[in-house]
């Protein structure tokens, strides 16, 4: 309502300013149709709030040989960025609620994409806001191991190399994964170029999660670079164009954003209490009461999220994985080499990793959810008589911060400790000799290695065992005309069959009820039946 | 009824205002029926959504007519006709037992004194001041469920209250197949809805109108 409000003040102030633009540009202005501008095709640019020009600054009118030098060149006036960013879960992949460090990539989680990152660090830290994690001596208070370029460059052209620990390469290397070239960035163009982040920016990493485009998120994925309304009404490039840091409001450095055990934010407060809230979640903008007076959604913003309505699918244009079976990995052709089988474009079997499952235009799972996701550490016991969920969505129907909210569901299977009863974290990645499962295809080998660097128990026993690996479905908000309709729950058998412990209407019913109620109706029916026919015979036979 | 195809003679008992009363409640009941069903997952036709905005609006509607037939009934002292009685309540009951298919006369004709017989009294009257009230209170109730806990009914239970809102309707549709079944039972098949029409009603002369 709020919004609305101050749009109607806009609308009511742009035949003025539409008149004075025309006048300025002496003649009439370009179609009213939002076109981005130049350099806000990855979201609206931040460039009318900038004062400076990176490009006229000594500091970056050097000769860089290396990545770090570029960041010692930003330090020299940003000299607080490094110490901010080295508080935050981007640089110590550890939550920061968590005192105990479990939490985290960096700690005890395990997932069922590549499990876990110990032991396999040049691979994954190539996601790293940093140079030269690749292992656990990594030093993490080295300012200029920080890459700011990843985040901040507009060139388009810096890369990270896949297994080389966050660097990019120094010289033109091709990389066996995709077979793709990356070369040595131009430093000084690159360092020149810095901006506030952009869509692209932010989507290198997290659109590309899990070691590839569109495989841990459903809701985010290359076609979110640059999403049109149909895709995304807040990102749509002829729209509103946003950047993902137009919600996920950033203070120092610090991203907000949910992170394990900490919702993405408790304050339900929006943008016309305060305009210095964190914009991370729908009603910050939206308030609470986003609907027209008197429309009944409003009455289920306190049970339901935005996001169940609003997002009626993910993976809309590219699909997503939805299921990775580890234990086929390890099968070669007749040659011994190798076997990677494609469907549809994306990979179905591959001899590293096992069996995996795409879909597209994915129905989600629902969930009460209060903002806390647990997770299954590799310290804690599991049974796995059963599918194992290695990280589970917090929260009840009577548990009043709980709202329903979809959420991707990943299943997999992957290897255990048949003997400690704990997953495990094998050694994937890694040159031969090294023991890792890709060098040598040995589970028993990886895991014994994983397990040993971890300093965690391996009984040497193992097994796969089912699991599955939840994620909050947030983005890929779809048109108001595409949101679900009352049925799709408020029906038997519908979206949100699986959700026990509350009546819904529609949904459930009492069964006794409704038998005593319609058997009590069919016996009227009879009762008058036959009463009418013996009126007939009887008045028949009178006559 | 073939036996008195005698004389029969017309008198004004369903005034204006109550035809009108009783035709639109018949409809809204109905309307609340048929939408009331969808909303509780019998079928599908309006959708969900239509379904609960017609279902409100209905069920708001009744409670204003309502609140028109009880002040009628009051200020024109038609509420006599229900006060309860147990005189000739058994014959009438033994009457659409045994009695009609004999075709004997029913024992408590229609007159202006005695619109309703003993049966019908205690029916109505058991309807409009229990169980329409009863559905209205619940109706009311799951109307705002979104504002219990400021009125300090934290502690209802959703099921219940619909269970006991879904308990009135299956006695409100039990109540409609009878009482539209026992329309037929005058001296024709329609005559007692012409008579809740026009508000003329036929009866046998001079048994019910004379004093």
């Amino acid at each position: 309502m709020g919004l609305r409000r101050v749009s109607e003040a806009g609308r009511r102030a742009a035949p003025a300013v539409f008149i004075a633009l025309c006048l300025l540009l002496g003649g009439p202005a370009r179609a009213a149709e939002k076109e981005p501008g130049p350099g806000e095709e990855y979201g609206r640019s931040h460039t009318r709030n900038m004062t400076a020009d990176h490009s006229k600054f000594e500091a970056l009118k050097q000769e860089f040989q290396s990545a770090p030098e570029v960041t010692r060149a930003c330090l020299s006036c940003h000299t607080e960025a490094a110490s901010q960013i080295q508080k935050t879960i981007h640089w110590t992949w550890l939550c920061p609620a968590d005192p105990k460090e479990e939490l985290g990539k960096a700690g005890l989680v395990v997932n069922n994409f590549c499990i876990s990152i110990h032991d396999n660090e040049p691979r994954c830290t190539s996601c790293h806001i940093g140079y030269g994690w690749k292992d656990k001596t990594f030093d993490f208070t080295a300012q200029d191991r920080v890459d700011c370029l990843i985040c901040h460059e507009q060139t388009g052209t810096y890369e990270k190399f896949p297994t080389k620990a966050g660097f990019p390469v120094s010289e033109p290397t091709k990389f066996s994964g995709n077979g793709k070239m990356y070369y040595p960035p131009d430093y000084r163009k690159v360092a020149q170029s810095v901006g506030r982040p952009t869509r692209r920016n932010c989507g290198v990493c997290h659109f590309f999660g899990g070691g590839g485009e569109g495989v841990k998120h459903g809701d985010l994925d290359a076609s979110m670079f640059k999403p049109n309304k149909a895709l995304d009404v807040h990102m749509n490039v002829g729209g509103e164009n946003f950047n993902c840091t137009r919600c996920h409001t950033t203070e120092k450095h610090a991203i907000s954003g949910r992170c394990y055990k900490t919702p993405a934010a408790e304050d339900r407060r929006t943008l016309l209490d305060s305009d210095v809230i964190k914009r991370i979640t729908c009603y910050s903008c939206h308030t609470e009461t986003p609907h027209d007076p008197g429309v009944k959604a409003n009455d289920h913003t306190d049970k339901v999220a935005c996001q169940t309505c609003h997002i009626p699918r993910f993976a809309r244009v590219n699909s997503t994985k939805m299921r990775w079976d580890w234990s086929t990995a390890g099968r070669k052709d007749e040659n011994g080499k190798p076997i990677v089988k494609k469907d549809d474009g994306r990979p179905v079997y591959h001899t590293k990793k096992g069996s995996f499952v795409w879909e597209k235009n994915v129905v989600p799972e629902y969930r009460w959810f209060n903002g806390v996701i647990r997770n299954v550490l590799l310290t804690e016991k599991i049974d796995p008589g059963k599918q194992v969920e290695l990280n589970y969505p917090v929260g009840s129907h009577d548990d009043p911060e709980a709202r329903i909210y979809p959420f991707k569901r990943h299943e997999g299977r992957q290897p255990y400790d048949k003997v400690h009863k704990t997953m495990v974290a094998p050694k994937l990645f890694g040159p031969k000799g090294s023991g890792a499962y890709w060098a040598r295809y040995d589970w028993k080998t990886a895991i014994e290695k994983g397990m040993d660097y971890t300093g965690l128990p391996f009984s040497g026993e193992f097994d796969f065992v089912e699991t599955a690996y939840y994620f909050q479905t947030t983005h890929m908000v779809a048109p108001e005309k595409e949101a679900l309709s009352c049925n799709e729950c408020h029906s038997e058998g519908g979206r949100l069959v699986n959700l026990a412990g509350f009546y819904m209407p529609g949904r459930d019913s009492h069964k006794v009820l409704d038998i005593a109620g319609w058997g009590a109706t069919v016996a009227a029916l009879i009762a008058v039946f036959f009463h009418g026919l013996g009126r007939l015979v009887t008045r028949r036979n009178r006559r | 009824m073939d036996m008195n195809e005698c004389k029969m003679e017309r008198i004004y008992l369903y005034t204006r205002f109550e035809r009108f009363w009783h035709w639109v409640q018949a409809g809204i009941v109905v309307l609340l029926g048929i939408t009331g069903f969808e909303i509780h997952g019998t079928y599908e036709l309006l959708g969900f959504q239509r379904a609960v905005e017609w279902h409100n609006t209905l069920g708001i509607t009744w409670l204003v007519l309502y609140a028109f037939i009880i002040f009628w009934h009051l200020t024109t002292g038609q509420w006599k006709h229900y006060v309860p009685t147990t005189r000739m309540l058994f014959h009438v009951a033994l009457y659409y037992m045994i009695g009609i298919f004999r075709g004997e006369p029913h024992p408590v004709p229609k007159s202006e004194r005695f619109k309703h017989n003993p049966l019908q009294r205690l029916t109505y009257l058991g309807i409009s001041v229990l169980l329409i009230p009863f559905q209205m209170a619940t109706g009311l109730l799951y109307y705002t469920y979104n504002s219990w806990p400021g009125m300090g009914l934290e502690d209802l239970e959703l099921g219940l209250l619909a269970g006991l809102h879904m308990a009135g309707a299956f006695a409100l549709l039990v109540f409609l197949v009878v009482h539209i079944y026992m329309t037929t039972t005058g001296h024709s098949v329609t005559a007692h809805i012409r008579a809740m029409c026009t508000g003329w009603e036929e009866v046998p002369a001079g048994e019910g109108a004379g004093e």
